[in-house]
């Protein structure tokens, strides 16, 4: 078969009319959409606070967190946990969440071994959830858009839509999503979207003591988070994915991943 | 141009089409893209409520005053006053109905998650008294000589 230039072109314009065609036709990319995102619009964009001097490793936030969003309190998932370095004088680290800290921590010995107190250089807790990224990975992978980003830039998950396929567990490079036991689809996090969306705090903000939480809008110059997020020295995790997160850290060790 | 090599296009065009005939049968109307753009909010505009809708199970100490007013009252006046009732005493959801009463946990395990004794000072976790669980009056219950509500020492 001998193509003629000419009839070569006239062969790929076809094609591309026909790519484009069904395309156009039920409206499935909006490229004027896609291009005004970035930043976005509303007046809302929740941000979390994290003191982790604060934090005594008590794991109430956990236990209230699971109870509020109902993930099954005898798993070893759950939403949020906390978890606890101990960085030794040799340089050596050992970390460990022992059932995400649902517990607390309440003895010096990690993972069976216990560590001579003369023998630790730093030892502190650190609470984790999700990060809520403005750039989320975990997002951009879902095959049948069952998650996604609110305008006040939380991510939620469809439940029933859903296919379980797991890419979304895969891509977060923070590991906050799992697979829910009862519900069979994935499951994370939505800094209690239907609290915050009252009104209220997070459940896990409420339940904490010691004020090692804090949820805040960061479109809000005059909240309580986005002053100190401006203001102080704050730290997010794993900046160099480039996923943008918005859970912020005071007192972030080198140490914690 | 008649061969072979068309058939498949054609079956592949046609499945094409189906689907696209189907989808509005199968997608939910609310389906877009939304105002976060077609890479993160491509999603059931419906389930943003749905999320909205689900219950609140913590309420927090206020609520609990009213019918409690002593139990706060000492609570709010003791070294333990930054501490929820219901961190203790489970979601109250819609309590006193349902559950008609909450949980009363005794165990020592509830005060040892702040008092067991860590070593470790660069966490605030220093600050709160620590007590060696396994030598502080062990196998037995710590309300037995603390009042949860209110265990400031000397009154
Ligand atoms: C509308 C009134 C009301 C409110 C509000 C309320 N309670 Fe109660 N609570 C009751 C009643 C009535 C009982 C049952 C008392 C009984 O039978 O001894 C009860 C029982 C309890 C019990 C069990 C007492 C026992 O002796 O077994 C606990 C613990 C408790 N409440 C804690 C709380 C907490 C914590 C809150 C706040 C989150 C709260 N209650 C809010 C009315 C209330
Ligand atoms: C540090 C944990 C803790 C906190 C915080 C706490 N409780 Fe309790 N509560 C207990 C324990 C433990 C008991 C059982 C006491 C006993 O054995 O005498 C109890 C008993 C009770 C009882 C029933 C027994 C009685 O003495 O009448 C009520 C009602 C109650 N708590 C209400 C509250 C309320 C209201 C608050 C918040 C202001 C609160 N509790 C905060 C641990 C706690
Ligand atoms: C047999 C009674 C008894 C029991 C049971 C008991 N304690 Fe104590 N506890 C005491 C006495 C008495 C003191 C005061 C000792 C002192 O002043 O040095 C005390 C002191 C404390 C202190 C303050 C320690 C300090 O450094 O001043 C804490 C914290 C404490 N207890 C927590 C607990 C916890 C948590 C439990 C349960 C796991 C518990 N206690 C069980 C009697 C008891
Ligand atoms: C959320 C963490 C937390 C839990 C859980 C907790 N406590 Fe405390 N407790 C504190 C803090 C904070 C203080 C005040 C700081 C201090 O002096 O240790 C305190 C103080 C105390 C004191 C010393 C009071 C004084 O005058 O110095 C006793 C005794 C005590 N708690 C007993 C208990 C008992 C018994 C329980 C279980 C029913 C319990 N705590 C559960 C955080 C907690």
């Amino acid at each position: 078969m001998k193509f003629s230039r000419r009839e070569l072109l006239i062969t790929a314009a076809k094609g591309a009319l026909i790519t484009a065609l069904p395309m156009g036709a039920i409206k499935f990319l909006e490229p004027k959409e896609v291009m005004a995102e970035i930043k976005g619009p509303g007046k809302v964009r929740w941000a979390f606070l994290v003191d982790t001097y604060k934090c005594v490793g008590c794991g109430l936030c956990v236990k209230a967190c699971k109870n509020e969003n109902e993930v099954p309190y005898d798993t070893p998932v759950t939403r949020t946990w906390v978890e606890r370095y101990i960085i030794k004088k040799d340089g050596e680290m050992l970390a460990d969440s022992p059932m995400g800290a649902r517990d607390g921590f309440t003895e010096n010995k990690i993972r069976e071994t216990a560590v001579d107190p003369k023998d630790i250089a730093k030892a502190f807790f650190v609470p984790k959830l999700c990060n809520q990224c403005d750039t989320p990975p975990c997002v951009q992978v879902c095959p049948v858009g069952a998650t996604y980003q609110t305008t006040d830039g939380v991510v939620l998950i469809d439940r029933s839509w859903c296919i379980g396929c797991g890419y979304c567990i895969m891509a977060c490079p923070y590991g906050v999503r799992f697979f829910h036991p009862v519900h069979k689809v994935t499951e994370k996090c939505n800094f209690c979207y239907h609290r915050i969306t009252k009104g209220l705090n997070t459940a896990c903000v409420d339940a904490c003591p010691f004020g090692a939480r804090m949820i805040g809008n960061l479109k809000d110059p005059n909240d309580p988070v986005t002053k100190i997020v401006l203001t102080e020295r704050v730290g997010v995790l794993k900046s160099e994915y480039g996923t943008k997160p918005q859970v912020y850290y005071l007192g972030l060790d080198e140490n914690v991943r | 141009m008649k061969s072979h090599v068309w058939r498949p296009l054609w079956i592949v065009l046609g499945l094409v089409g189906l689907i696209l005939l189907l989808r509005p049968l199968i997608v939910p109307s609310d389906f877009g893209t939304g105002e976060r753009g077609f890479m993160y909010g491509y999603h059931r505009k419906g389930n943003e409520e749905d999320w909205k809708a689900i219950k609140v199970k913590y309420r927090s100490k206020e609520y609990c005053k009213d019918c409690h007013q002593e139990k706060y009252d000492s609570n709010m006046s003791s070294k333990h006053s930054i501490i929820q009732c219901e961190n203790c005493h489970g979601p109250a959801v819609d309590h006193p109905e349902n559950p008609e009463k909450l949980v009363i946990d005794k165990s020592r395990a509830l005060c040892i998650r702040c008092h067991a004794y860590l070593p470790y000072e660069q966490s605030d976790r220093s600050k709160i008294k620590g007590i060696n669980p396994a030598e502080h009056n062990p196998d037995m219950e710590c309300s037995m000589c603390h009042d949860p509500h209110k265990p400031n020492l000397g009154g």
